[in-house]
């Protein structure tokens, strides 16, 4: 397990080193980034300034080392659109996200887990349908549409919700809902299909023969064995909870990460877009590490700890 | 049919109709929409009852089915008095065709990638996977994104970019598929007849998978269109004066007060196609390959 482990984390330092090479690469494929930094109209003296200031006159390994190091340090360079260094603009932005992040997936949860594990208790009714069908919306409804219809009733035709900003916890309401409202048409549908597939199983069937009640069947039986193949997909959706987030932030204005990339995208504000990348990457890997080490802990067969034993049968 | 055709061939049955998976009538609805959809974006030039990009600033924010000058604006119009079906029919034509190119270009990209790793393992296995779970760490829009920020914004590096969201799954789907297929019987007496892997690979292992891969495409659709309407609704994607369905929806979004309709309906356009698309690919999986079944 520890082997297991150490194996998990070099690679997320691989994925993260591979990331940082990526842009520096991606940047210099781009052209001179001098001149893609400054502008046209830079007198020469000044450009020549700042090609040593970024070192761009030195040999393409050395700039390479440069960069990998202040990347470590958290050094990105100074935004262009006011002048703090780009990494203090994404801490400052991030923990907007993850409070839009946490509430959309918690909304999610509440919603989608009960209704896709309701939906295989009783597959085939009515519940099952509607827990299939929300699915289907949730996999087909873009961010954005969904969130443009919300505004248009919550807060332009009702007038009871703000359309834009996040001075309280009533500007949270409709971007947690236009982010997590797909995902918990998606997680409805996994639910179900996670909850199935252990249903069917021989286990269960015994416990059934055993004369144990239903909903402890469920509750003791079922759903801790379901909750492995539910974690790898909450692992999988932080990235689409990320990407949503670009889009949500940026319709409601919402100040946080998703909206400083799009904006720093739409500017060019190339220190800051490097900034967001990195963060985002380390965000996705740290999580997913976290995710292989939480299925370790529930899942005895791997050797995690050992209050989980009842759950396996 | 000659009566030289080979007795075995004429003794065959008759296919059997895989009567199992029929059409449900909102399947049938979805391949209609579309089919319609698809006849939309190829003669869109008859179609349109303008031009996309005509104004007429006398008729600026009409709501649908009202009438300017000799001209009933069904959808209504714009807030340069453009009609908003000619701009929905152009924008659907131009949104199709970047989704199409783009899931091609991630398809076969894709799927060579995972033809490599398969057939050669070892260090190019290695490296090919490398950049697999390196692309599944960084979410498809971040990464498009970044690299528009990069290399300024033109339309082949934006079709590259919506071909990104997916190429890693055609990667793993033809990787596993092959090493699969590879240790099977008729591979293994293929190959003992000589036959180069070049030949292995499209005439004998291609046309066993395609299906998967087929199915595969469809199912990942939907997220290439979501894909480029976001770049284009962020206002990154498609620049005017060209036109598509994100880029239409966010024009609209700074109208929303007085005139809904130039965000609804190419909003109405995205989440019918890519709802279509989706029910119609679940319904292929299940008929062309059950064993792709998502979970």
């Amino acid at each position: 397990m520890t082997r297991f482990l150490a194996l998990r984390v070099g690679r997320a330092l691989l994925t993260l080193f591979l990331c940082v090479s990526g842009v520096f690469i991606a940047l210099r494929a781009a052209g001179d980034p001098a001149d893609i930094m400054l502008s046209m109209d830079t007198p020469p003296d000044v450009r020549e300034y700042y090609r040593d200031l970024w070192g761009l006159n030195q040999p393409l390994w050395e700039q390479y080392l440069r960069y990998l190091f202040s990347v470590v340090r958290g050094d990105f360079g100074l935004s262009f659109a006011d002048e703090r260094p780009a990494f203090t603009a994404v801490v400052e932005a991030l923990p907007k996200t993850a409070l839009l992040g946490f509430s959309a997936l918690f909304l999610a949860l509440v919603i989608g887990l009960p209704l896709g594990i309701l939906a295989a208790i009783r597959h085939n009714s009515v519940i099952d349908r509607l827990a299939m069908a929300s699915a289907v919306f949730g996999y087909a409804i873009p961010v954005f549409f969904l969130g443009i219809l919300l505004i248009l009733l919550f807060a332009l035709k009702l007038r009871v919700l703000p359309s834009a900003g996040s001075d309280s916890l009533v500007h949270l309401i409709l971007p947690t809902v236009t982010l997590g409202l797909p995902l918990a048409g998606r997680l409805a549908r996994f639910a179900r299909t996670a909850t199935l597939e252990v249903l069917g199983k021989p286990f269960i069937r015994a416990a059934r023969g055993r004369g144990v009640l239903p909903l402890a069947v469920i509750l003791r039986h079922a759903l801790p064995n379901a909750s492995v193949p539910l974690l790898m997909f909450l692992g999988i959706e932080i990235g689409n909870i990320l990407a949503g987030a670009a889009v949500t932030e940026t319709i409601f204005a919402w100040p946080g990460l998703g909206r400083l990339v799009v904006d720093a995208v739409a500017t060019r504000d190339l220190p800051v877009v490097q900034a967001c990348i990195v963060t985002v990457t380390l965000i996705m890997v740290v999580s997913n590490l976290l995710v292989d080490v939480l299925h370790i802990l529930i899942d005895p067969r791997l050797g995690g700890f050992r209050g989980a034993q009842g759950a396996h049968a | 049919m000659s009566a030289l055709e080979p007795a075995s061939r004429l003794a065959a049955p008759a296919p059997r109709r895989r009567a199992s998976f029929p059409m449900s009538p909102l399947v049938a609805l979805s391949a209609g929409f579309l089919v319609l959809v698809v006849f939309v974006a190829i003669f869109a030039d008859w179609l349109a009852p303008v031009h996309y990009t005509t104004q007429n600033l006398l008729a600026r924010m009409r709501p649908p089915m009202s009438e300017a000058g000799d001209m009933l604006h069904v959808l209504g119009t714009d807030h340069l008095g453009r009609d908003i079906l000619s701009r929905l029919i152009y924008a659907t034509r131009s949104s199709i065709l970047i989704a199409v190119m783009g899931t091609l270009i991630g398809a076969v990209f894709g799927t060579l990638l995972g033809f490599l790793a398969a057939r050669f393992r070892g260090l190019i296995d290695q490296a090919i996977m490398m950049l697999v779970d390196a692309q599944a760490a960084v979410p498809a829009l971040i990464l498009a994104l970044t690299l528009l920020a990069f290399f300024g914004n033109n339309i082949v590096l934006f079709i590259v970019l919506v071909s990104l969201d997916g190429w890693e799954k055609y990667t793993r789907l033809a990787r596993g598929l092959v090493v699969s297929e590879q240790a099977s019987d008729y591979i293994n007496a293929v190959e003992a007849l000589g036959a180069r892997s070049a030949r292995v690979i499209f005439r004998h292992l291609l046309p066993n998978i395609v299906a998967s891969l087929v199915v595969q495409a469809t199912l990942n659709f939907p997220a290439t269109i979501l894909l480029e309407t976001s770049l284009s609704f962020l206002g990154l994607g498609v620049q005017p004066p060209g036109t598509s369905l994100g880029l239409m929806l966010g024009e609209g979004r700074r109208y929303l007060l007085n005139a809904w309709w130039i965000a609804v309906f190419p909003g109405v356009a995205i989440f019918l196609t890519t709802l279509s698309m989706s029910l119609f690919g679940d319904w292929l999986r299940d008929r062309l390959d059950p064993t792709l079944r998502r979970r």
